[in-house]
């Protein structure tokens, strides 16, 4: 149980996946002008990643590794090669079906997420946090919690950027700095603030 | 020809996908701490992107439109395990070094981007160069991010010693910060600004502007 509360704490603060590993970035930097699209993006984020980071370690577990696939009769087979398909077309099948019960059970949420939910298919942060789980060599409950992790980390990462950049607007900013480049100014600052947590031994 | 010319230099700096399209940044800021990764990178990303906008644009009017997305996915998905297994045997150690954003490529927003934008409304070879292209305006700016992360962080280029450090009875005392992740926003921060410096055309208009401080009594 202590391994999977400082496995969380890790995962959201030590390896944050936007300001430490700076997935997810297109994204990041393109729906973080306003706080409320921010917040509908964050938590549609970690919906997505508590779903299909445990789908992919059970696909890992037994289908896909080494010799994994002794129950079905085919001890020799290593399938691993087939992963990356696999892991994406899981997360491309995922975010298809939540997008339909979201549809047809919960239209408030539906709504509030509108065009964010598609996109999610391509936000590297997604297929990330998959492959460091297998990278990693997480079991299941670990990869729920890392999913959870992962997701709301990045989820208050960008939705303190979006703050950050609501009162950025206001400011007086160099020519050419302007929009794209302060934004990475501001988002290599945060990213500096966020490595002081790497010296957190848990 | 000159068509050709235009959709293979035109993304490398009028048209750049990392600074003015805000695609496919995540791998621009990871892996480049050092030369060969970055360079390995750059190759794998070049080749990647221009072969799926080949292939997308050669079955482009055989993808029914409501699944394309899917099939763009499967071309790409497949075209990455290609690169990841060759360098897995070729380069193992920058395989290594590299680890989850060689599979990243997929979602990689410039290979999606271009076959979305171009591969699906244009004939194959223009698709290629667009792909080329487009791969080298985003090794253009992951290589210029390398250069000055390796050179000023470590003293080195592609491994060989340039600047002599301290530790080692040299003179050059190295900047940590920019062996940091954070010292790539940075770096294309400048970048960026460098380029509009020059290009006036791709600075953004300010959302709000700051009133004119307006002296009552004087008028």
């Amino acid at each position: 149980m202590e391994g999977l509360i400082s496995l969380f704490i890790r995962a959201v603060f030590v390896e944050n996946m936007a300001l430490a590993f700076f997935l997810g970035m297109c994204t990041f930097l393109a729906i973080s002008k306003r706080i409320p699209a921010a917040i509908g993006l964050g938590i549609a984020v970690i919906v997505v990643q508590v779903v299909t980071v445990p789908v992919n370690n059970l696909l890992y577990t037994y289908v896909l590794r080494d010799g994994a696939l002794a129950w079905a009769g085919f001890p020799e087979a290593n399938l691993s090669f087939l992963g990356y398909l696999s892991y994406i077309g899981v997360i491309a099948a995922m975010v298809q079906i939540l997008e339909m019960t979201l549809d047809r059970y919960f239209p408030a949420l539906y709504n509030a997420l509108g065009v964010f939910l598609p996109l999610i298919t391509v936000n590297c942060a997604i297929l990330g946090a998959s492959l460091f789980m297998v990278e990693r060599d997480y079991n299941f409950s670990e990869s729920v919690v890392y999913g959870v992790g992962a997701g709301v980390g990045w989820a208050l990462a960008i939705v303190a950027l979006a703050g950050i950049r609501e009162k950025l607007k206001y400011s007086d900013i160099p020519k050419g700095l302007e929009g794209l480049g302060i934004t990475f100014v501001t988002v290599g600052l945060m990213s500096l603030g966020f490595m002081s947590f790497s010296g957190v031994s848990l | 020809m000159s068509e050709t010319r235009k959709v293979l230099l035109n993304p490398i700096f009028k048209n750049n996908p990392i600074a003015l399209q805000i695609l496919g940044i995540c791998s621009a800021l990871a892996v480049t701490t050092s030369m060969n990764v970055t360079l390995v990178m750059c190759i794998a990303l070049t080749s990647v992107t221009a072969f799926s906008n080949l292939f997308i644009s050669m079955i482009r009017n055989y993808i029914p439109g409501n699944i394309r997305i899917i099939v763009q996915m499967t071309i790409i998905a497949s075209l990455v395990i290609v690169v990841d297994q060759i360098l897995k045997a070729y380069a193992f150690d920058i395989s290594k070094q590299l680890s989850v954003f060689v599979g990243l490529i997929i979602t990689n927003c410039i290979v999606m981007g271009r076959a979305e934008a171009y591969a699906m409304s244009n004939p194959p070879i223009p698709s290629f160069m667009d792909g080329v292209g487009n791969g080298l305006g985003y090794s253009v700016v992951l290589l210029f991010v390398a250069v000055i992360r390796e050179l000023l962080g470590a003293g080195k280029l592609f491994g060989i010693e340039i600047l002599p450090l301290v530790n080692d009875g040299g003179w050059y005392i190295p900047n940590g910060l920019l062996l940091l992740p954070p010292s790539a926003f940075f770096i294309i921060a400048g970048f960026i600004w460098l380029l509009r410096t020059f290009q006036k055309e791709q600075v953004e208009e300010p959302e709000y502007k700051i009133a004119k401080n307006i002296n009552k009594e004087a008028m």
